[in-house]
């Protein structure tokens, strides 16, 4: 695509014409934040893209009120410093792709939510759907609508917010997100236990977040990947490690009552704050597979104990490195050679289901495969028909999820 | 009541087929799973807004998905309207019927499928009640996060209808939050699955779709629900302030300085005083507003907690501080909250507002509301979830005067138009229902609304699933993207 064909608009009103623009015409337009995120989903079909880099600025920030809103193009490191500067927080944690992608780029809060990006205290504080409160958007046919607000409980109408979360711009491109803010935690450690194998992790996994000291992230490195991680320094072979977070006086009892706990399940040791922010950087970044190559990368999604048996049913069949987020239910899968996704796919539906996304694979891969999970037909003819009153011309990502939307 | 609020003119051609209907749904579902006797119809003539009654065509109280699926899809074929229905504890008039429609309930589907506690996942049919779910994990340290104050009651598929929250929805969010998965029953009769015990699945979101939607998608059979440990212990906090000012001010404060406590409840001095005649909840007289602050976790984490809040408090001059010392005193204080709703009903008829409002905007909406109070002639008692902006003003009145039943109505719009105002919306939890939908154009332009007909369109072509509710009767066909989208011709609402 020549940078003739790409558009910058400045206002959401601009946004707006250059949709209704290709509505009329029929031509398919790429919809684009930072462009980090451009390499996962299906290749672009579109001759036009919009980039969404010049929309942007906080909004409103009230941190009394626990609220932030900004213009969907703003970076995401630009919100980051916002909420620091009043010790808050985006609680959904969301993963930055470029080093799993190898790309540049500036990611954006509305790519942010258009993903619906999460990292690890998903399994605690929900995902970054369940953070997003109100959004401004262009429909397919040029039309500004707005859904939600900027209040925590809302049941007013149907709630397209959610909607919008993890679309990846086929129904509509996001202007405006309005999202919930947390306070930062005081302070944060990782009890990590040494030398747990993958099914026995799922079980410490499991038994900890049974207990009542709210863990705020739970996964396991598998020996293959523990080096990769904290700068090497977790030894021993490898590590399940478990986050508490909180006021320093809680997460001192906590850490104590989950230490003693663990402590009988192999060796324990707790990491500091800082290295557990180190530590957690790297998990919810894929940093042990963010090697340079384009090795087929899953982001695999199941129960939390479906996770392991998974990778050990593959194991038999195909050369996979893996590690475990979730408490196991979120699996990355890096691939020897192929794809494999049907053998993926089986696996998952016989294990009692969930979905997986190939997010890293040579394009022509991801032309070939279905990068997202296939639908059952009933779903899938559902969601055509909600694309369609969305964007009734197809104009905005086709292909991007799947081929029919 | 003075019935303001217009309902769809009924199906002529439907109700005179009556007869016929009631032979085919006698070939559907068993015999026991149908009511069709005028006074065994009555307990489904209204939900808990009971300002309102109409009369069903019949009711089906199915005991399988099948049969759920067999009723729609004769209802889909025969274009006859379904009003799906839970425990009808809807305050919003979200499962009230009318005389051409089909009530299918799922009372009778009230079995717990599956407790998974490694995956900490439950599957359960959609008559369950929200605090069965709880009960049936509470040994094994468990529970089910979402509150409803109906939560005895209450079935987890009407939640699910109405994204319920409660109290304790500061922390553990609403219902939308906690649902892992649903068994669907679409307008024709397929069944869906959506989700799982994976914390999210595939492609677009239906699942947040679907939670809030009044009945207006699909009926639910079964929903996947998380189940959260529970803490070591809780503990709630009884504070006093001179007034709602100060107490408005401690609330963002709290929340301002990092603190998220499980709940913060406000109470003003109308409420008090109706809640402490009676529970006796000891609730101290001499203030204008109390908060009820919960805090959770080991002793030495609320300690640590209460510290911080109580220092808070002190700095908004707050005049009494109770720090439940047992069990029983922590259910006292809540007691008097949780009655809130059944004392109001002993002194005087009221209806219950749910307008959501900035954390910022409280003091300035509590002082309006009793503006728009004292310009109609009438009674308020404030309660509500201070901590996530969601209030509930009772307004009071007595229903057997037809201009005071206006007047209450009439306040009560205006009440939920200033918190539109004032940057919030017209229900935080209790849905839209009949109640509010002609409100629904004070907070969305019509644009906003058309693109919401638009997705119920694809999800019930006809506009069979309680035709209703939540959309303004007129005009909600309109500009869809393309003719046959639309279901037949609504426009015509009864006065």
């Amino acid at each position: 695509m020549s940078s003739a064909d790409i558009h910058y608009p400045e206002t959401e009103d601009e946004v707006a014409r250059l949709v209704a623009a290709a509505f009329a015409a029929k031509n398919p337009l790429e919809i684009r934040g930072g462009g980090t995120k451009a390499g996962l989903g299906g290749p672009s079909q579109s001759a036009s893209a919009i980039s969404m880099t010049k929309l942007t600025g906080i909004t409103n920030y009230d941190p009394s009120e626990l609220v932030m809103a900004a213009r969907a193009g703003t970076p995401l490191a630009e919100i980051e410093v916002a909420l620091a500067a009043n010790n808050q927080m985006l609680t959904f944690e969301p993963m930055d792709y470029r080093p799993l992608l190898g790309v540049t780029g500036e990611p954006t809060i509305g790519g942010v939510f258009a993903g619906n990006i999460s990292g690890p205290r998903r399994l605690s504080a929900g995902a970054a759907r369940d953070n997003l409160l109100g959004v401004r958007f262009v429909n397919g046919s040029g039309e500004v609508v707005k859904s939600g607000g900027r209040v925590m409980k809302n049941v007013t109408g149907l709630d397209l917010v959610k909607l919008m979360a993890g679309s990846w711009g086929t129904l509509g491109v996001l202007c405006e997100v309005i999202f919930k803010v947390l306070p930062m935690p005081e302070t944060s450690v990782t009890v990590v236990v040494s030398g747990l194998n993958d099914a026995e992790a799922a079980e410490a996994m499991a038994a900890a977040l049974m207990m009542s000291v709210e863990v705020s992230g739970a996964a396991h490195l598998p020996e293959s990947v523990v080096a990769k991680v904290a700068g090497g320094r977790l030894k021993g072979g490898p590590a399940t490690v478990l986050r508490l977070e909180g006021l320093t006086d809680s997460v001192e009892v906590r850490t104590e009552r989950l230490a003693t706990e663990m402590g009988r399940r192999g060796e324990v040791t707790v990491l500091d704050a800082a290295q557990t922010h180190e530590l957690w950087g790297d998990i919810r970044d894929v940093a042990p597979f963010a090697d340079g190559t384009s090795k087929p990368i899953w982001r695999v999604s199941v129960a939390p104990q479906a996770g392991h048996q998974l990778v050990a049913a593959l194991r038999l069949k195909t050369g996979v490195d893996a590690f475990y987020d979730w408490q196991g239910g979120l699996v990355w899968l890096r691939m020897e050679a192929d794809a494999e996704a049907d053998l993926v796919r089986q696996y998952i539906k016989a294990l009692g289901g969930g979905h997986a996304t190939l997010v890293r694979a040579d394009a022509a891969t991801r032309s070939s495969v279905p990068v997202f999970e296939p639908q059952p037909k009933a779903l899938e003819a559902l969601s055509r028909r909600i694309k369609h009153q969305f964007d009734p011309q197809g104009v905005l990502n086709p292909g991007r999820m799947a081929a029919t939307i | 009541m003075s019935e303001l609020i217009a309902f769809l003119e009924p199906d002529k051609a439907v109700i005179a087929r009556r007869p016929e209907i009631i032979a085919d749904l006698a070939g559907l579902v068993p015999g026991s799973c149908l009511i069709t006797e005028e006074r065994e119809l009555v307990p489904f003539d209204t939900d808990a807004f009971v300002s309102y009654r109409r009369m069903p065509l019949a009711v089906v109280l199915p005991e399988t998905t099948a049969q759920v699926a067999a009723v729609l899809k004769y209802c889909n074929d025969n274009a006859i309207s379904v009003v799906p229905r839970g425990a009808g504890t809807s305050l919003s008039g979200g499962a009230i019927p009318q005389e051409d429609a089909i009530v299918i309930g799922v009372s009778k589907m009230n079995r717990i499928i599956e407790v998974d506690f490694p995956n900490r996942a439950a599957v359960v049919q959609a008559g369950v009640t929200n605090i069965s779910i709880s009960q049936a994990v509470d040994a094994d340290g468990f529970f089910y996060a979402p509150d409803p104050s109906s939560q005895l009651a209450c079935t987890i598929g009407g939640n699910i209808g109405m994204n319920s929250g409660g109290a304790h929805c500061l922390k553990y969010g609403v219902t939308t939050n906690n649902l892992l998965g649903v068994k669907m029953v679409m307008f024709d009769g397929s069944v869906v699955d959506i989700g799982g015990k994976a914390l999210d699945s595939a492609g677009y979101d239906l699942l947040g779709l679907i939670c809030g939607s009044e009945g207006q998608l699909g009926i639910v059979t079964e929903a996947t629900v998380r189940l959260i440990a529970k803490p070591e212990g809780t503990r709630p906090v009884l504070f006093g302030f001179e007034s709602s000012v100060s107490a408005g001010a401690c609330v963002t404060d709290i929340i301002g300085a990092g603190i998220i406590p499980v709940a913060i409840e406000f109470m003003d001095k109308p409420a008090i005083e109706i809640c402490e005649a009676f529970a006796k909840a000891g609730y101290p007289m001499d203030v204008d507003a109390l908060l009820i602050v919960e805090v959770e976790g080991s002793d030495a984490e609320m300690d640590a907690m209460l510290e911080r809040i109580i220092e808070i408090a002190r700095r908004h001059n707050v005049k009494t501080i109770r720090e439940s010392q047992s069990a029983t005193e922590a259910a006292l204080i809540w007691k008097g909250r949780k009655s809130a709703f059944g004392a109001t009903g002993r002194i005087a008829d009221y209806i219950c507002m749910d307008g959501t409002v900035p954390l910022g905007q409280l003091s300035h909406v509590l002082a309006k509301t009793s503006e728009i109070i004292d310009h109609y002639g009438l009674r308020v008692a404030n309660v509500f979830h201070a901590g996530d902006g969601n209030m509930h003003p009772l307004i009071l009145f007595d229903a057997n005067d037809p201009e005071e039943s206006r007047k209450a109505e009439l306040a009560g719009n205006d009440i939920l138009k200033l918190c539109v105002d004032a940057g919030g919306c017209l229900t935080g939890e209790h849905g839209v229902g009949i109640e509010k939908r002609d409100l629904m154009r004070h907070q969305y332009a019509e644009v906003d609304l058309v693109q919401q007909m638009r997705v119920r369109a694809a999800f019930d072509p006809k506009w069979i699933l309680n035709p209703s509710k939540v959309f303004p009767l007129e005009g909600r066909c309109g500009g869809l993207a393309e003719p046959g989208d639309a279901g037949p011709d609504h426009g015509k609402a009864a006065a």
